[in-house]
């Protein structure tokens, strides 16, 4: 056991990923010799050489679309998008091919590669470098797309990642790349990928929610505590594939859910996990489904980011409304 | 080669003259005449297939086709070259190298009808699948070529664009990683001259294709795609100097698509008459046959005798492609993930359940 932060687990699935299987590499750009503009791949290419571990030309779509090569050829790449603002260059790639050459070539041809994307707001950037666009990226079929929101879990979904067959689009809440410690196991350890984690079991109210708001949905829970309101905490772990189950199971058994997601609202994750309620547990409902996500909008600025992101209250307040419904 | 014919000098890389007389001995690759014989009769092969598809194409009994009609001698040169180990990275008009690395006229009949089991390549190995979003492919060979040079591996990537697909970004992308990795890849333009309809002058304001090469640092050269020995010999010393370390080439061969872009184009639209007059003369099959006639290593006669059978071939292994059967239906699920998530598997019950209904309903 080691005391980590998130980039801490994330670099150390990469280097037992690296350490054990040569088909394993990694690059793009600046992730070689600085180790990443977050440094979650520093050191990598001190131990495991330029060929494994290396500076990419700064495109996208050439990072993606190399990646796809070679893992059709039979290697394993890990990938990084600086910034989930700078993948749409690469969205051909991962829509036309990454995501079809399976089912293209019947199942002859495979690729087994992690795109790592940082994602999500609340660290006062410049445009482009907030978004979380998993709805985008959930809609497209024949990808995986899964987010951590523990250095626990960062590092065993990454090897999960690694080592599946599937295109796996790994999205990093960067806003908690270092704001959370926590206890990691050592050597290798895997989480599959689909499942979610009941992070608290409640019975008035089902939240599901993934990534950096987990840590914004347990702060509402202080509060929703307090007003004597028990709160089912589901962190979601993937978005694609989707694990209904769970969340069925959950609003079986509270009747209420709310989902805290911090992409735009509109055709995001939040109406598809409320149609899993609806489809999966319609006689049990007890109110609408409620959404606390962005506002349709682009991300404001730093000064203006706090109207836009879920913050405890605004998560508090939906957990009031849905249970006095 | 590549430097006396470097695109800078704005020189075309020719063999043989409009009359198969060679213009260029000193350049001429050693083929025997038995090889070279085989590569004519392989594009004349693949010529026949294409005119027949289009054919079929007229009578409803395939989609939407592509032809190669008149470009056969960049595929043909390839096909004669490209190893078993090699790759085969297509976009959609290299019928001769696919059918070379053991793609066989069934599959490619399967795929235009309507079956991805086309893209299987059952007897074909390190051959990427068919693909349609232009310039996108160029990036995997790329990164294959990476794979080669990673595990110390004696093989090249052969890669194919058409001059349309040059003004993509992931041409661009494409040459520029390869070049800064030193990664054995072949990338093949096929200048046929029209991107659909848009005209080479219009995809840019370069002297040549081929001279993009010099800045991305790497070898470059501008060939007749319709002389079979330029393109057999400018692949050869591509493959040379890849299996050298010396890094990508960029081939672009010139040509002309005699037919239209596909079976949907209609090619009176954007161009003359005249124009594609002109261009008869420079057909590849012509020429090389007219070497072959002056050689006495072919003659009319036997074309004559040859050609029932290869369209005798074709028809077969389309019959057989029309008779493949229906489209079962667990494999519109099953090839998206390693293991099909558990909702995938619902929706494929759930539209079970609702054939079965419909079955009952319809008379």
């Amino acid at each position: 056991m080691k005391i980590m932060n998130m980039v801490n687990a994330i670099n150390d699935a990469l280097d037992i990923k690296l350490a054990e299987d040569k088909s394993v590499i990694v690059y793009g750009e600046d992730v070689g010799v600085e180790g990443g503009v977050f440094r979650v791949t520093e050191g990598l290419q001190q131990k495991y050489g330029a060929e494994r571990v290396f500076d990419s030309p700064l495109a996208e779509s050439g990072i993606v679309g190399t990646a796809i090569g070679m893992a059709v050829a039979g290697m394993r790449p890990v990938v990084e998008m600086q910034f989930c603002g700078f993948v749409y260059p690469a969205f051909n790639q991962i829509i036309s091919h990454a995501s079809r050459m399976r089912n293209r070539s019947r199942g002859q041809l495979e690729t087994p590669m992690v795109i790592r994307m940082p994602y999500g707001g609340g660290i006062n950037a410049l445009e482009h470098h907030s978004e979380s666009m998993e709805a985008i990226f959930g809609h497209i079929p024949g990808l995986k797309v899964v987010a951590p929101s523990t250095p626990h879990d960062a590092k065993g979904m990454l090897i999960s990642a690694i080592e599946s067959n599937d295109t796996i689009l790994f999205m990093e809440p960067k806003r908690i790349y270092r704001a959370i410690k926590q206890e990691v196991a050592d050597g290798k350890f895997t989480i599959p990928l689909g499942k979610a984690n009941v992070l608290n079991q409640g019975k008035d109210v089902t939240i599901v929610s993934f990534g950096a708001m987990i840590r914004e949905v347990q702060k509402a829970m202080v509060m929703a505590k307090e007003a004597g309101i028990s709160v089912e905490l589901i962190d979601l772990r993937s978005i694609y594939p989707i694990d209904r189950e769970t969340i069925a199971k959950s609003v079986k058994k509270t009747g209420r859910i709310i989902t805290v997601t911090e992409g735009p609202k509109s055709f995001g994750l939040g109406a598809e996990i409320s149609q899993i309620a609806i489809e999966e547990a319609f006689l049990h409902l007890e109110a609408p489904p409620a959404r606390v996500s962005g506002f349709d909008v682009i991300v404001p600025l730093p000064k203006g980011e706090h109207h836009y992101m879920q913050d405890p209250y605004k998560i508090f307040y939906e957990i009031e409304k849905i249970v006095k419904y | 080669m590549f430097n006396e014919y470097n695109p800078i000098d704005k020189k075309v890389f020719q063999i043989i003259d409009d009359k198969g007389k060679v213009i260029n001995k000193a350049m001429m690759p050693a083929v025997s005449d038995e090889k070279l014989l085989k590569a004519y009769k392989d594009m004349l092969f693949a010529r026949t297939a294409d005119l027949q598809i289009v054919s079929y194409q007229r009578q409803g009994r395939i989609y939407t086709y592509p032809p190669n009609y008149g470009q056969e001698a960049i595929s043909g040169a390839v096909g004669a070259i490209i190893g078993e180990n090699d790759w085969l990275v297509p976009a959609f008009r290299e019928m001769g190298a696919m059918l070379a690395k053991g793609v066989t006229l069934k599959e490619l009949f399967l795929y235009f009808m309507g079956y991805e089991d086309g893209s299987k390549f059952q007897n074909a190995k390190k051959t990427l699948p068919i693909s349609v979003p232009i310039a996108s492919q160029l990036l995997h060979a790329a990164g294959i070529g990476y794979e080669i040079k990673y595990n110390k591996k004696d093989e090249v990537v052969f890669a194919f664009v058409g001059d349309g697909g040059t003004s993509e970004g992931d041409f661009h992308e494409a040459i520029n990683f390869a070049g800064v990795w030193k990664v054995p890849v072949i990338f093949i333009i096929q200048n046929n001259q029209y991107g659909i309809s848009t005209p080479t002058r219009m995809q840019t304001a370069s002297e040549s294709l081929a001279i993009k090469a010099v800045a991305y640092g790497v070898k470059g050269i501008k060939v007749d795609g319709n002389d079979y020995f330029a393109m057999y010999k400018a692949v050869e010393e591509s493959v040379k100097a890849c299996k050298n370390g010396e890094g990508p080439v960029l081939i672009e061969a010139v040509t002309y698509r005699k037919g239209a872009h596909t079976t949907s184009d209609d090619p009176t639209k954007y161009r003359t008459k005249e124009e594609e007059q002109q261009w008869e003369s420079k057909d590849p099959l012509r020429r090389l046959k007219l070497y072959l006639e002056a050689k006495k290593l072919w003659s009319e006669k036997e074309e004559e005798k040859i050609l029932p059978q290869y369209k005798e071939e074709v028809d077969r292994q389309f019959i057989e492609a029309e008779n493949y059967g229906p489209y079962p239906k667990e494999d519109v699920f099953k090839f998206l993930y390693a293991e099909m998530p558990d909702d995938l598997k619902e929706q494929e019950k759930e539209y079970e359940r609702f054939l079965q209904w419909k079955a009952s309903k319809v008379k």
